[in-house]
């Protein structure tokens, strides 16, 4: 265990074609899916999106190898950083699913579908701006905050 | 200096209890305040005369030059008295005009003592930057103060425009500071000791700063908010709009006047509007009936004439400057503080139903009729005196040519005498207004004033005059500041006589007309009234907000469509355009091989194959399935790959997750809604096939691009030195890489979070409910029962089978997770995958035995399983630091153990620990909420709609249970 010799990862890469092929097809058909309306298709989507980003950091660490274990030779040992980096986003993955799940079924409980609606605040901004409108919070109040000149003359004291 | 700020910000502080114990009592315990600033500044004064600045630097943050500066010029000295004098003075004056109850003292004595110390410090700062600070702070402070009465809606908006002019000028003069700061710098002192050149940068630097004075100081076209900042309580109007605030923009101006008085633009901007808004204000002061606006309009025009002669850039021109600030202080305060009063005691402050105060209010009128005079710039007034040196200035400006062509020097004097009249005449008229006695108005009903109601202004008049007397004397404390101006001859002193000279006939001049103008105040009303209103920036200020609101609904409407799928189209469609685009044209694609092994080609073909299937069904289920074939093909790569334990991992999470989809959709309907023919389906198919695209190339181009050896080269080396493992992949989790880990498990805990408050939406208390609690009352069922939980399920739901190996595995399950936790430092395994598996029992006694089977097997709440493990993680990561470590060091401990004997302990294991918790309470807040939270859910629905059939039995586990 004395001699750990630097592990011999490639400074220069030859991509692995069907891997790429294979992140090719998942992020294609999750990118459709996640342009759905239904928010489980959203969900299915990113699920394949997320398959194929793993599979795409298999493309960056390089060659295949040995497991990464101290006590392998390093020669031929596969990289064990991205493995790493996936490894967390796998974990993160089972969360996003579940949360996107609940996000789902509370949306059916409440409309009776999973299908997400247009957002019903930007409609109504949308007709303001139609209608050449101001926004709601705009204080339209013409008066003068200086009850006093010219305009009021007319009007009584402020006490 | 700082110690004296420092006071300000304690009494600040301690003011609402103050206020709330001694009510009104408090404010001449915090007039102590300012009135301490005061004598300090009476002491040094021989120094600032002398030259000997009294200085104090305190760093702060040096690498930004900004530090805690202060220095103590004559300049600065002269505000300085003005600012804390008038303020000690009206903070007593404030004890009479407040009433014990009233409920919102706390806050005002507060926030007004605070206002004090932020002028102070405005003054007294030598760095730019903090000037800068202050400035915002006397902004924000007024903010408060003029909307004291929020209920009102014109208060609102009086202090909100307040507030949005003096920002928008504070903003570009934080512009302006920062320019010259970066090319030069941030001290001021330095800036005096050594002028920067005029380059384009620098004059464009001097116009910004100029827009904050000029805003501050209430000049057109900034004017309109001062009147409007009259909605605040007097005692406010009297110090802010009087003696401190506005005269931060005169500061200012007067600041920078040795500096950059020869900039291009400078004699226009302060000039030129100053003397327009000198005539403007004067003539909008004549229109008013509320004599506090009068004075206001008034404090707009003199705002104006003292801008005007502090930016002149002579010599003569800024002794009288100082002088004139001096005056206005006084007078205007005086004055301010007498409509107070009158206000108090007559209830009204319109000049149409005043009537006979004169004689019967004379320790108000006395003092009013000094400020009045003095105002009008009458002899022997302090008012007179700088009055005559302006003029002086002027007329010497247009004698010489210099800094400009005289002939503006001529304009600019007969605009100051115009000014000067009105100036008169709205003096006559407020003096008129609020205590003549007039035909036809009957003596208005007053309540005699306290004693020490009346003593501010009083004080505050009598020094009206006593300056003016003193004259001769005032010179020397200001000539300092006076000969730091470039132009000119070193001036004259202040005098109450010079012999008869120009200035004095034109002083005349404007007296009498002035006064010609108040006695056919009926005719000049009806000539006014008909000339148009050519300056109103209020009008131009609310047009300016309308059309910020009116663009920003525009805007939003076109960038907001509330549709989440163009939301992501439009990023998707920058992603393929940009970095795709320029992957495509720029990238080279490097040398490929087809694989590295053929089994990845056969997964990866079923992979892509199910990915397709899954864009052609259109059950719910199926889809699920299809998605999960792709990830078990992911898990199948990662063994080819050589990432064990990313293929345990990925098997766990695809396990967990297909149950997971399961327990979800169960409730929702099998088929996704039909959208037949969308035309959508053709976009968003082009547009998948684009992003993959996009990324394919990328991950070629990127790949290829690579020119150096990764940094993980030495991770077999690190991870046995420093982390003392031999799994590389868990000690990078765990040590290399332990802080991704830390953000990534807070991540797993929010996602939790998230999950349980979705589905039971208003509490997380989920009312853990065992299955022995819930025991029938003859035990004989629990006998010959594998799982306590499967006595609550219905008969066609149990499986006995399915009962009997949870019951063998669980604890075998258990024990597994607990071996991949501890022996991941070495082999496969860790928190993660230890977690999963201990989850994923967790999962089988649930679907063995229901929900009551899965607090029989985890009789605690998620959430305190989540927060402990964060807290174990946090914990771990900061231990370290006791034993004179770093964050998340890893250290072995070699300890005997018995009956283990010699234990090889590596503390990392504490933070895979604490990760292994977060997962476990990951898992079992998803199942207690898609599970049991959802199972419960439907049994209520049942529960109310049987309810309505049978309503002796409301407890709907007795029915399920009672069933043979």
């Amino acid at each position: 265990m004395t001699a750990l010799a630097r592990a011999g990862f490639e400074s220069t890469l030859t991509p692995n074609l069907t891997l790429v092929l294979v992140v090719v097809g998942l992020v294609a058909v999750g990118t459709a899916l996640a342009l759905d309306r239904s928010l489980v298709r959203v969900l299915l989507g990113m699920v394949l999106i997320g398959n194929g980003v793993a599979v795409l950091y298999l493309v960056v660490s390089g060659r295949a190898g040995r497991a990464p274990f101290v006590g392998e030779d390093p020669a031929t040992m596969s990289d064990p950083l991205p493995q790493a980096m996936v490894l967390t986003a796998i974990v993160i993955s089972l969360a996003t699913i579940g949360f996107l799940l609940a996000l789902s079924y509370r949306l059916w409980q409440i409309s009776g579908t999973d299908d997400v609606p247009d957002d019903a605040e930007d409609a109504r901004i949308q007709r303001l701006a139609r209608d050449d409108e101001t926004s709601e919070t705009y204080d339209r109040s013409e008066e003068s905050t200086t009850t006093s000149d010219e305009r009021a003359e007319a009007g009584e004291s402020r006490g | 200096m700082a110690q004296l700020l420092l006071l300000h910000l304690l009494a600040a502080a301690l003011a609402p209890w103050l206020a709330k114990s001694l009510r009104t009592k408090a404010f001449p315990l915090l007039a102590l305040v300012p009135a301490t600033a005061f004598v300090w500044l009476l002491v040094v004064a021989t120094e600032v005369r002398d030259g000997n600045l009294p200085t104090q630097q305190i760093p702060w943050v040096p690498g930004l030059e900004l530090d805690l500066d202060f220095r103590l010029t004559t300049l600065s000295w002269v505000v300085a008295l003005l600012v804390t004098g008038v303020g000690a003075l009206v903070l007593l004056y404030c004890t009479w005009y407040f009433h014990d109850d009233d409920p919102t003292l706390w806050r005002f004595t507060s926030v007004f003592t605070a206002f004090a110390g932020a002028m102070l410090g405005l003054v007294l700062t030598d760095n730019f930057l903090m000037l800068y600070v202050f400035w915002e702070l006397t902004t924000v402070l007024s903010y408060l103060l003029i909307g004291h009465n929020p209920g009102s809606s014109t208060n609102r908006r009086a202090a909100m425009q307040a507030l949005l002019v003096t920002t928008f000028g504070g903003l570009a003069m934080l512009v302006g500071i920062i320019a010259i700061g970066v090319h030069h710098t941030y001290s001021i002192s330095g800036l005096l000791a050594d002028p920067p050149p005029l380059d384009a940068v620098t004059v464009a630097a001097v116009v910004l700063l100029l827009v904050g004075a000029l805003s501050k100081s209430a000049l057109v076209p900034f004017h309109f908010w001062l009147p409007g900042a009259m909605a605040a309580p007097t005692p406010v109007s009297a110090y802010l709009h009087a003696a401190a605030m506005v005269k931060a923009g005169i500061y200012l101006v007067a600041l920078l006047a040795p500096i950059f008085s020869g900039a291009p633009a400078w004699h226009a901007l302060t000039l030129g509007l100053g003397l327009l808004t000198m005539v403007v204000g004067g003539w909008r002061a004549l229109r008013q009936h509320d004599i506090k606006l009068l004075l206001a309009y008034g404090t707009v025009s003199q705002l104006g004439f003292i801008v005007a002669i502090a930016g002149l850039g002579t010599k003569t021109a800024a002794l009288a400057a100082l002088a004139l600030v001096l005056a206005h202080g006084l007078f205007k305060s005086t004055l301010f503080l007498v409509v107070g009063v009158v206000d108090h005691a007559t209830g009204t402050r319109d000049l149409r139903r005043l009537s006979g105060l004169g004689r019967r209010m004379l320790p108000v009128s006395v003092p009013a009729a000094f400020a009045g005079l003095s105002m009008a710039g009458v002899i022997p007034m302090a008012g007179f005196v700088s009055k005559e040196s302006a003029l002086e200035s002027l007329w010497e400006e247009a004698q010489e040519a210099a800094p400009f062509p005289s002939v503006y020097g001529y304009v600019a004097l007969a605009a100051v005498v115009v000014g000067s009249a009105l100036t008169v005449a709205y003096t006559c008229r407020f003096l008129w207004g609020a205590f003549a006695t007039k035909p036809g108005v009957p003596p208005t009903p007053i309540t005699v004033p306290h004693p020490g109601f009346v003593l501010s202004s009083l004080l505050l008049g009598v020094g009206c005059l006593a300056l003016g007397l003193l004259a001769p004397l005032e010179s020397p404390w200001l000539m300092p500041y006076a000969v730091t101006l470039p132009t000119g001859s070193t001036p004259e002193p202040l005098a109450l006589w010079h012999g008869v000279t120009v200035p004095l006939l034109l002083s005349v001049v404007s007296l009498g007309v002035g006064v010609a103008l108040f006695v056919q105040r009926e005719a000049f009303a009806r000539a006014q009234s008909r000339v148009p209103a050519l300056v109103d920036g209020e009008r131009g200020f609310a047009r300016t907000l309308r059309a910020v609101d009116r663009g920003a609904v525009e805007t939003t409407a076109v960038t907001q469509r509330g549709s989440l799928p163009i939301y992501l189209a439009s990023i998707l469609l920058v992603f393929v355009a940009l970095p795709g685009m320029a992957a495509v044209t720029q990238g080279r694609l490097p040398e490929v091989r087809l694989w590295d092994n053929p089994a990845q080609a056969v997964v990866g073909a079923l992979m892509i194959a199910a990915a397709v299937l899954v864009l052609v069904t259109r059950r719910r289920l199926t889809a699920v399935m299809l998605v999960g074939a792709t990830g078990y093909g992911v898990a199948m790569l990662f063994v080819l790959h050589g990432a064990p334990d990313l293929a345990i991992t990925q098997m766990l999470v695809e396990t967990v997750s297909l149950v997971v989809f399961v327990l979800a959709l169960r409730r929702m309907p099998t088929k996704f809604t039909r959208h037949p023919h969308s035309p959508s389906r053709t976009w968003r198919l082009g547009l998948g096939a684009a992003v993959g695209a996009a990324v394919g190339v990328i991950a070629l181009v990127a790949s290829g691009g690579r020119t150096t050896t990764p940094v993980s080269v030495d991770f077999p080396t690190e991870a046995y030195t420093f982390g003392h493992g031999k799994n590389i992949v868990n000690v990078t989790l765990v040590d290399i890489r332990a802080w991704d880990t830390l953000g990534e498990v807070s991540v797993l805990v929010a996602a939790a979070t998230g999950i349980a408050s979705l589905i039971f939406v208003r509490t997380r208390n989920t009312r853990l409910s065992r299955a022995t609690a819930k025991a029938l009352p003859s035990s004989n069922a629990a006998r010959g029962t594998w799982l306590l939980g499967g006595r609550t399920m219905r008969k066609e739901k149990r499986s006995v089978i399915f009962e009997v190996v949870t019951r063998l595995v669980f604890h075998i399950m258990l024990a597994t997770s607990l071996y991949l936790l501890f022996a991941g430092h070495n082999q496969p395994g860790g928190g993660f995958a230890g977690g999963l598996v201990a989850g994923l029992a967790l999962v089988v006694r649930y679907l063995a035995g229901g929900r009551y089977e899965l607090d029989e097997a985890a009789p605690f709440d998620a959430g305190l399983l989540v927060g402990l493990g964060l807290l174990v993680a946090v914990g771990s990561a900061l231990a370290p630091l006791a034993f004179g470590g770093t964050i998340l060091e890893t250290t072995a401990v070699d300890v005997t153990l018995w009956p283990w004997g010699e234990v090889h302990l590596v503390t990392s294991i504490f933070f895979d620990i604490g990760v292994y918790l977060i997962v476990v309470g990951m898992m079992l807040d998803i199942v207690r909420s898609l599970g049991t939270g959802i199972d419960r859910q439907i049994a209520e629905e049942q529960q109310s709609e049987q309810e309505s059939e049978r309503e002796d039995e409301p407890d709907e586990l007795q029915r399920e249970v009672a069933r043979p």
